[in-house]
């Protein structure tokens, strides 16, 4: 009997080390694009809460509570990643699966930040951009997120397509950060 | 000529390097140029024009005419100011723009024809006979004037670029510089020091001042160790800020490996920083200007402050006998140092008849240096004074016309500075680049004292305006000695008085300029050249301004200067294009069967930033031609199946859903029903065809929308513009899903049977009608089917969560194979859609209306769309407009190529007759003949006609029939099943 094998988007290629730096696949779980219904804004974000223990996250912040993460994702849009959406948010939300669109890698180590000033053309210093702060921005030529975690390190998205380049990027960066010493 | 006892080099660390392959010993710490001058080295490099020889003028990022050129092949790297590049073990440099070697250069022949290429000569002489130019002249001048050149080979450095935040930028590390990053260090800001020098500390480094009670260099080291300690301060060093943009913005180049014989793995060459800083402080400094007279170009005549930086800094006198020659008390300085130094000095010369009398030289006033000799360089110079004219043998002369504040960064968004009688320089005013500041010698502060005080004072007034609470501190204290000068620019006389050493610009051409009457500034400049080499006229600008005001009779303040532009000292384009190269070019994107299709041996090609297959070679065939024609074979006899992830899917949700759509696509989509798939025509605003699609209802208030792989990100884009812009009223959401689903067209008369095999339900005809769709379970898992067809066959398009991809589309070709199919790539889809005749971007390539296309009837009569009334435009509908039509040969081997244009049999392919243009074009299998899609005046109503395709690029003329677009299965019958 034929069946379906999964495969991440990074599969075979990760982690990679450089320098103190490390780059890690991460699977967050089910990833869900929430956006309310028109006018329905507080009625997704207390359900958001209610069924997730998840504060809406306001813009450029992302809100945690044990695997489940909000991610401000856009105007009107947060990820909700490491939980199944509720069914409760359907009603003033539209909810969108995104668990199979995103390539997700995380970097840490001390050089993590320069590696990052090399791609992202965003203010990453903390206090800033401390834990729970986010950006959708360029990484690289990509359109991404970035999101500093509670680690210290970052978590970074682009889409699934682009898993390659986001890696060649990624090494280069790190790379010539390592090489300066 | 080394001097013992002084000099911040490492003397137990000597480093071996060459030049033009002899070679030389320096020490660690040296720049080429002070290495080259401790081996009294002079001749370094030939003058652009005229190949006259040049030696070392300055010890600065400004040198205009020690060029050198270090590394071969595809690390060569040109015109390196030797002032600059730092001396490594190893180190191969060579002089460039000389023939056949720098001290036999056959090129300078020009100077003897001196007289005949002054100002305005090539736009005088070379006007006549125009085709001349091109031909001859050009290629003539450009070999015999210019710079050192790129080896042709591919760049194999690296490069980098990266971005930088802080509260304060700091630019200069000079005195002013390191007092202003103390004052904001020690307040807590964040503080970036960037330097273009590898080592910090400015003229405190070149020169003996004492700051409190302890020589400049270790003050400076001393404030230096004190910074490197602050976590919030960064000091980058070799890091030229270039640039100043809006909103404090600052472009700079950060030299990293230069000086280094090995780069390391990965490490970069140059790093291009964007630097957003919410206050700068401007903390160039200054730079002295040469005093222009008779053959003041010799080798070994060199600025008055570079004589003392190679002194005090790098232990080296640059002559053995050295006369100072200044219109200012500072240039005294050199005196004194020099006569510590123990170095001879032949002659103080000083212009001012006035001037403060110094001990222990001889000091001639009121005397002004009018011409020099030396082959090859400095021999003696002539003076003449009150007391008539006398040569003096020496081998350095050391000159100072003043000073000028390196204000270029202040003047980058169009500020223009103003003209300080006193010092006889422009600076600065206050506002010119918001949140910048300029502190000590660039604003034009001086002495020591003033350059620590006005660096405090800058830091305080940044911070204050951050709301960060700064402590000034009491200040060290150092030299106050005010500046004395005399103006004087150009001593009179015959022979040419070099302004612009670095684009052999004269007194006398400036002279020209003005009275050919070129006598504005920027005029000036464009007809003599001036300011236009890689130096941007740093040590010329002032003086050959003061000279054409002269000319002019007016003041210097009348006349202005030119526009100072970014970059403040050259970048390299690699630098600047810094990641852009190779695989940084612009993302990949692969779709879920990417390995698989690589693994079969395919040649992807590129759509948009995706890579698709071309086909799918198999053991035997030996063109594409053969796979191509197999492959649309599997579709039309057996079943195909191809990957379509590509295509631009997005998820529009919410009560106004049907709205929206019937607002952006030419047809209906609220009558749709649920569980059913229709094709859509969108136009742009100008009522152009922007893209077609299938879009597919879901549920009640949830469709689904296809978009064309190209068109992908234009579609959500315009898409957001409509619901953001236009109708932010409406409850719809959207959001893309291209990258969520993999998704493969399955088509052919057995691809039912082949998706029966891999659903739980199988697929009943009477369920599944054409141009239906809905949720299905495939082995198990979630998947959405759609019933279309781009081939004209039985169709499906199957999607899966995007992590199945590979698996299903491993297990879909190989079910595939077992019933006589296979996959098949983008030129097998090509074939089967234009012998259906649908579109794709090759039709609607934004030119084209729906009437064009044949599609005049999808615009809905019933409701308002975008482009709708733009495309009812008089010239938009009427007669004679290129149309959609199908072309077929008259003779069946006849070739039809895309962009070949269309006329009529009987006339000459000539622009006049245009009739239209071919736009798609394949050998059909089914036809055994080439067929094509192309645009014709009126074409629809010329069916059966004779037209002439000429390709005048390829000189292809074939005759050919024009018929239906649609050339197989007309009725559809195959389609729908």
């Amino acid at each position: 009997m034929d069946r379906l094998f999964a495969k991440t988007p990074c599969a075979g290629q990760l982690p990679l080390s450089i320098g103190g730096m490390t780059v890690s696949e991460v699977e967050l779980g089910p990833m869900t694009a929430l956006s309310p219904r028109k006018g329905q804004g507080a009625a997704l974000a207390g359900a958001l809460g209610a069924a997730h223990g998840l504060d809406w996250p306001g813009a450029g912040r992302a809100t945690a509570a044990g695997d489940a993460r909000a991610i401000w994702f856009g105007h009107d849009s947060v990820l909700l990643t490491g939980a199944a959406p509720d069914a409760a948010l359907a009603g003033p939300g539209v909810l969108v699966d995104q668990s199979d669109a995103w390539t997700v890698v995380r970097l840490d180590g001390t050089g993590a930040e320069a590696v990052l000033a090399r791609l992202v053309p965003v203010d990453l210093r903390a206090p800033g951009f401390g834990t729970g702060a986010t950006a959708r921005c360029r990484i690289g030529h990509m359109a991404g997120s970035v999101t500093r975690l509670e680690t210290g390190g970052f978590l970074l998205m682009v889409f699934r397509s682009m898993a390659q380049t986001l890696l060649h990027d990624l090494k280069s960066a790190m790379e010539a950060v390592a090489a300066r010493g | 000529m080394r001097v013992q006892g002084k000099g911040l080099i490492d003397r137990d660390r000597p480093v071996s390097f060459t030049f033009d392959g002899v070679g030389y010993s320096g020490y660690q710490g040296d720049t080429l140029a002070s290495a080259l001058l401790a081996n009294e080295v002079r001749l370094v490099g030939r003058s652009f024009k005229y190949h006259r020889p040049r030696g070392i003028l300055t010890a600065g990022s400004e040198e205009p005419n020690a060029l050198v050129t270090v590394g071969r092949d595809g690390r060569q790297d040109p015109n390196v100011r030797a002032t600059v590049q730092e001396i490594y073990e190893g180190m191969a440099a060579r002089s460039q723009n000389r023939w056949p070697s720098l001290s036999f250069d056959l090129m300078a022949v020009n100077d003897l024809a001196a007289p005949f290429l002054g100002a305005g000569f090539y736009y005088k002489t070379f006007m006549w006979p125009r085709s001349f130019w091109e031909k001859l002249y050009e290629p003539v001048i450009r070999r015999a004037a210019g710079l050192g050149a790129l080896s042709g080979q591919d760049n194999s450095d690296r490069y980098e670029r990266a971005f930088a935040f802080c509260d304060l930028l700091v630019i200069g590390a000079g005195p002013a510089g390191l007092m202003a990053a103390l004052v904001a260090g020690r307040a807590g800001a964040d503080v970036i020091l960037a330097d273009e020098d590898a080592r910090m500390g400015g003229r405190l480094l070149a020169e003996t001042y004492e700051i409190d009670g302890k020589p400049g260099a270790v003050w400076a080291e001393e404030a230096l160790a004190e910074l490197r300690g602050m976590e919030n301060v960064r000091l980058m060093t070799r890091t030229t800020v270039a640039g100043a943009y809006d909103q404090g913005t600052y472009a700079a180049l950060e030299r990293v490996s230069h000086h280094r014989a090995d780069r390391g793995a990965g490490a970069p060459l140059e790093c291009f920083w964007r630097i957003v800083a919410r206050r700068a402080v401007l903390a160039a400094g200054a730079l002295e200007r040469p005093i222009a007279f008779a053959d003041n170009d010799r080798p070994g005549i060199m600025t008055a402050g570079a004589v003392r930086a190679y002194l005090n800094r790098w232990g080296v006198s640059p002559g053995r006998a050295v006369t100072v020659f200044g219109n200012n008390d500072d240039a005294h300085r050199t005196v004194r140092d020099l006569l510590a130094a123990g170095v001879h000095v032949a002659a103080l010369i000083d212009s001012r008849h006035d001037a403060t009398r110094l001990d222990g030289v001889r000091m001639i006033r009121g005397g002004q240096v009018c011409g020099s000799g030396g082959r090859q360089g400095l021999e003696r110079i002539t003076v003449r004074h009150p007391g008539g004219e006398e040569r003096i043998a020496t081998d350095c002369l050391a000159m100072s016309g003043g000073w000028n504040p390196s204000l270029h960064l202040t003047c980058h968004m169009n500020g223009r500075p103003e003209w300080r009688r006193d010092i006889a320089a422009f600076v600065p005013v206050a506002g010119m680049v918001p949140g910048l500041r300029a502190a000590g010698a660039c604003n034009g502060a001086f002495s020591t004292m003033a350059c620590l005080r006005e660096g405090a004072e800058a830091a305080s007034e940044a911070l204050n305006a951050l709301g960060i609470k700064a402590d000034q501190g009491t200040l060290p204290r150092a030299e106050e000695t005010p500046c004395v000068l005399e103006p004087l620019w150009a001593v009179p006389g015959r022979g040419r008085a070099w302004l612009d050493f670095q684009n052999d610009v004269t007194v006398k051409d400036v002279k020209q300029a003005a009275v050919e009457n070129f006598r504005s500034v920027e005029h000036m400049k464009r007809y003599t050249t001036q300011g236009m080499a890689t130096d941007q006229g740093k040590n010329s600008n002032v003086a050959a301004l003061a000279v054409l005001a002269d000319a002019t009779g007016r003041g210097i303040p009348e006349t202005g200067t030119t526009t100072f532009r970014p970059p403040y000292s050259p970048i390299a384009i690699a630098a600047l294009g810094a990641g852009g190269e190779g695989k940084g070019f612009q993302p990949e994107r692969f779709t879920t069967s990417h390995a698989a299709t690589l693994s079969r041996g395919a040649p992807m090609i590129e759509a948009g930033l995706w890579y698709r297959p071309s086909y799918f070679p198999q053991a035997g065939e030996t063109d594409w031609q053969q796979s191509c024609d197999r492959e649309v074979g599997y579709v039309r006899n057996a079943v195909g199946v191809a990957d379509v992830s590509t295509l631009g899917k997005i998820d529009i949700q919410g009560a106004d859903a049907a709205r929206l759509l019937d607002f952006v696509y030419t047809n209906m989509f609220s009558t749709l029903k649920v569980g059913r798939v229709r094709y859509g025509l969108m136009l742009r605003e100008d009522g152009h065809v922007m893209d077609d699609g299938t879009t597919a209802r879901l549920g009640e208030d949830h469709y689904l929308m296809t978009t064309t792989t190209a068109a992908a990100g234009q579609v959500m884009a315009h898409l957001e513009f409509v619901t953001q812009g236009l109708h932010p009223e409406w409850d719809v959401s959207i959001c893309s899903v291209t990258e969520q689903w993999a998704q493969f067209a399955v088509a052919g008369p057995r691809a039912r049977e082949l998706l029966n095999g891999l659903l739980d339900t199988p697929v009943d005809p009477a369920d599944w009608p054409f141009m239906s769709c809905g949720a299905v379970s495939v082995l198990g898992g979630g998947g959405r089917l759609f019933r279309i067809s781009f081939s004209g066959e039985e169709g499906y398009e199957i999607a899966v969560p995007a992590r199945y991809g590979a698996s299903l589309f491993d297990l879909l070709v190989r079910r595939a194979e077992a019933l006589g199919g296979g996959a098949y790539g983008m030129e097998a889809l090509n074939v089967l859609r234009i012998e259906k005749g649908f579109i794709t971007h090759a039709e609607i390539h934004g030119r084209v209306t729906a009437y064009d296309i044949g599609m005049g009837g999808m615009v809905s009569a019933k409701k308002d769309c975008i482009g709708k009334t733009m495309a009812q435009r008089p010239g938009l509908e009427e007669p004679g407009r290129e149309r959609l039509v199908g072309l077929k040969p008259i003779a069946a081997e006849g070739k039809l190529l895309a962009g070949a244009h269309l006329y009529r049999q009987e006339d000459a392919a000539r622009c006049e007759h245009d009739q239209g243009y071919v736009t798609s074009v394949c050998h059909s299998p089914v036809l055994g003949r080439m067929i094509g899609l192309g645009f014709l005046a009126d074409g629809p109503e010329r069916i059966g006609e004779i037209v002439k395709m000429v390709d005048g690029l390829r000189g292809v003329t074939t005759y050919c029939e024009v018929v239906s677009p649609v050339f197989y299965d007309p009725e559809g019958g195959r389609m729908r099943g």
